[in-house]
């Protein structure tokens, strides 16, 4: 049986057979980077968890990444995978096996070694459903996934220990995603004996791998980070300390970096600043700018007339004014054309999107037997921008005649509505739109456009479900052979613009990243708008004034 | 005595079991799904349907809130439906800053609205008097989040007099609690103002001051405390707008108390910890209530408890 090996998705096979897999993952490490120092970030809201398995909101999964560590990851500041805890893996060429050979010596917080059995019991704790696992469905490859789902089995009967170094997993279709599923912190190994002593409070008493560990905790206050020195990774992390301060208004947080006292505001620039910032040369300077996994876009019920009608929808994308929208949120943002954001594996270059043409969306609506327009109703989410920009888009859908009225609720409700196939005509999905879990364009097919997710409850706010599409996205996600991962992507690339013909939602943008620093933060500005971590990443970067 | 402390005390039970049944209705009737806010956006139905089940939410309102109460009996307020950690143990941690700010609130409120009043009123008629009449009104009706914003960028970004927000010294305290105070003071002042008036028409009051006494003894030492007793009666009730005013400052100022958790776990939809809160607040106003009703006659014999 031929196998083929592989360390990361994007290496040659010249590398791999020369057997570079684990010099990679050290050859990562800044050499100008100072060791030492203390950070300090501030966030509005509450840390809500730091148990990997919980863990879904884009505040705590970055200081999750931090604290513990999955079999596979990302090459910092991009979306190149890498092996982590894994050492090399290897793929059947069916595409249904995947076998990990673990790094040796790497140690828990608490002193005891990583091995397989960890991994497995890991992996068997985030898909019980006593565990209320928000990612538990990204493992429905794995074979067993269905009983432990269904509470007839204790654990996946397709993570298979092969001895302490080596896990072996056993899928039920050829799944090209699963390298990724293996870096979601979802499939982050836990020690099985910390979170039995702590039960469902493991989330405040995090254990993991990870480059640091957790060294304080005080409620609604702080949360402090502290270097692991024992991290298998030599050299990493660079910080000896990080303080989160919990509470903060974004607009206090950014007085407080402006006189120094802290060094990267969590939540951003607040937008009513934006500008004044941007203005001011000093402050500009330590603002990084960088794309992000995200679609800003409207969803139209197909289910629900005029909407199921597709030359209603494609008047819809030609009537909205892109440009104008972006200057609402100040020019944050790119204009969108496709589902995909650009920096995503399968955006479509070449694709050219609806033009913005009020006179052809016009004729369009009248050839679809509305030439004097229609009423209906957008949804919206009811903090700012997002009702402004609502405004915008019924403006610009007044200018070819249809006149729909706002509802600007609170986020839940918004998410109630579309989830209900006769609950909103048409939704700005703004607050609550689409950010990737992992860099892979499958994930924003299967939950949003495909028939999975056009259920009650579902996120399939368009109701759009075209079987043939769903047949063509699995048949890409079943091309595993990371060599043909071009391939795959143009695949990816076509089942979008197929999706764009039916026009289910009108994109609208891709918001952009601005990260703002403390003058003494150092290191690659990639690592200040990394694709997976959010505000940054943390292992990586290091303060310039340590002696 | 006694009787009446009974009856009362029933009476606030009641209160509270209402509070309860009304928050917990209105939660229930809410259109978000709470389940789905756990279960994330790539949860399949089945995730869905099983933490509904775990969490009990798929038993009929009756069932549910009977529940509830059963184990809030126990003192048990359920867990975070995010947080996943005990609401009482969330609650606890943050109860003793919002209680100091409510304590530097009270101050800042006694302080700053008892000696306006009483300018006032001695200077009455005057300019002071209508100026300071025209301070309390913009007192009461300025928004506290603009208050907060202002003080912390006069005081602490452009003076630097005080820290930008946070929690720990008494220099972190001063500004909110006198955000929270500026709204109190307006209405003490106010208060003070006319029960001063009053004392000061009294007999005696007149007396005093045939008999050729100092003007600045008969307003302290005979006048004053007559005049401030109903006021400081009034701080029972005060706790009542405390408690709106907390979520608003606390969330400026990055205090972290109950305010601050309940504001965060009404953008997240979290049932629990919403309950909790509002309970812990209902019982706070319940028992300022009751302590202003049962100190009243000690203040005031002509009040008589029945």
């Amino acid at each position: 049986m031929k196998k083929f090996l592989a360390s990361t998705v994007a290496a040659s096979a010249l590398a791999l057979m020369l057997g570079m897999t684990s010099a990679r993952a050290e050859d990562a490490v800044d050499p100008n980077a100072k060791q030492g120092g203390a950070i300090t970030i501030t966030y509005k809201d509450d840390v809500a968890t730091l148990d990997p398995a919980i863990g879904y909101d884009w505040q705590n999964w970055s200081m999750i990444k931090s604290l513990f560590d999955g079999l596979m990851d990302y090459e910092p500041g991009t979306t190149n995978l890498k092996p982590d805890l894994a050492e090399s893996y290897e793929i059947a060429p069916d595409g249904k096996t995947f076998t990990f050979k673990l790094r040796h010596g790497v140690k828990f917080h608490n002193g005891r070694e990583m091995t397989a059995d960890d991994v497995k019991y890991s992996l068997d704790r985030v898909t019980n459903p006593k565990t209320q696992s928000p990612g538990a469905g990204f493992f429905g490859s794995i074979k067993g996934y269905d009983d432990v789902a269904a509470g007839k089995a204790e654990g996946l009967s397709g993570v298979i220990v092969v001895d302490p170094y080596t896990v072996k997993f056993e899928l039920t279709r050829p799944d090209a995603t699963f390298l990724h599923v293996m870096a979601i912190n979802f499939s982050h190994v836990v020690p099985k004996e910390e979170v039995e002593k702590y039960g469902a409070d493991f989330g405040k008493h995090p254990v993991g791998t990870g480059a640091f560990k957790l060294a304080e905790w005080t409620l609604g206050q702080r949360i402090v980070f502290e270097r692991n020195a024992d991290y298998w990774h030599k050299g990493l992390p660079h910080l000896d300390k990080i303080t989160f301060e919990i509470g903060q208004e974004p607009i206090v947080a950014l007085l407080r970096l402006q006189k120094g006292e802290i060094d990267v505001p969590g939540d951003g620039i607040p937008p009513a600043k934006f500008q004044e910032v941007m203005a001011d040369p000093e402050q500009k300077a330590r603002v990084v700018e960088g794309g992000q996994l995200h679609t800003g876009y409207v969803t139209m019920n197909t289910t629900m007339a005029p909407f199921d009608n597709v030359k209603v929808r494609q008047a819809v994308n030609m009537a909205l004014n892109k440009a104008r929208i972006i200057q609402i949120i100040n020019g944050r943002a790119v204009p969108a054309n496709q589902p995909l954001p650009p920096s995503m594996p399968g955006y479509d270059k070449e694709y050219k999107g609806y033009p913005y043409d009020v006179a052809k969306a016009k004729a369009l609506l009248a050839e679809a037997g509305h030439p004097d327009g229609f009423d209906t109703q957008l949804f919206a989410m009811n903090t700012d921008p997002n009702p402004r920009i609502a405004q915008a888009i019924q403006q610009d859908l007044a200018a070819i005649g249809i006149k729909a009225s706002i509802q600007s609720l609170a986020q839940a409700n918004v998410i109630a509505a579309g989830g209900d196939k006769a609950g909103a005509p048409m939704i700005w999905s703004g607050g609550m739109a689409w950010i990737a879990d992992f860099p892979d364009p499958s994930n924003f097919y299967g939950p949003i456009l495909g028939c999975a997710g056009a259920v009650p409850g579902g996120w399939n706010w368009s109701w759009y479900c075209n079987k043939d599409l769903d047949a063509k996205a699995a048949e890409a996600d079943s091309v595993v052979d990371p060599a043909k991962a071009g391939e795959r992507d143009k695949m990816w690339s076509a089942i979008y613009d197929k999706v764009m013909e039916d026009a289910p939602w009108a994109p609208v943008f891709n918001e952009q990243r601005f990260t703002m620093k403390s003058a003494r933060m150092g290191g690659a500005d990639n690592l200040y708008v990394d694709p997976v971590h959010i505000p940054i990443n943390y292992d990586n970067v290091y303060v310039k004034d340590v002696q | 005595m006694i009787a009446y402390l009974g009856r009362r005390l029933i009476q606030s039970l009641l209160i509270l079991l209402g509070v309860s049944l009304i928050t917990f209705a209105l939660l229930y009737l809410l259109p978000a799904d709470p389940v789905r806010q756990i279960a994330g956006r790539s949860a399949t139905p089945q995730t869905v349907e099983n933490i509904r089940q775990q969490l009990g939410l798929d038993q009929p309102f009756v069932v549910q809130y009977w529940r509830y109460l059963t184990k809030l009996v126990s003192g048990d307020l359920g867990r975070s439906y995010i947080q996943r950690s005990e609401v009482t143990e969330l609650i606890v941690s943050r109860l003793p800053a919002s209680l100091l700010l409510m304590v530097g609130a009270i101050l800042c409120e006694l302080l700053i609205g008892l000696s306006m009043g009483l300018i006032a009123a001695i200077k009455r008629g005057s300019a002071t008097d209508q100026t300071l009449m025209v301070a309390s009104f913009v007192g009461v009706s300025a928004p506290q989040f603009v208050v907060g914003l202002l003080l912390l960028y006069v005081f602490a970004v452009r003076l630097s007099w005080f820290p930008i927000g946070g929690y720990g010294t008494w220099r972190h305290l001063v500004l909110p609690s006198l955000t929270m105070g500026i709204l109190g003071a307006g209405w003490y002042a106010r208060m003070m103002r006319s029960s001063m008036i009053d004392v000061l028409r009294q007999d005696y009051v007149r007396t005093a001051r045939a008999k050729g006494l100092a003007r600045s003894a008969i307003i302290f030492r005979h006048a004053l405390p007559n005049a401030i007793l109903p006021v400081i009666a009034m701080i029972g009730i005060d706790i009542g707008i405390f408690m709106g005013g907390i979520v608003v400052v606390e969330s400026v100022f990055g205090w972290p108390g109950i305010g601050q958790l309940a504001w965060q776990a009404i953008q997240r939809v979290d049932i629990p910890i919403i309950m909790g809160v509002t309970l812990v607040s209902a019982f706070a106003i319940v028992l300022g209530n009751l302590l202003a009703d049962i100190i009243a006659p000690f203040i005031d014999p002509r009040i008589k408890l029945r």
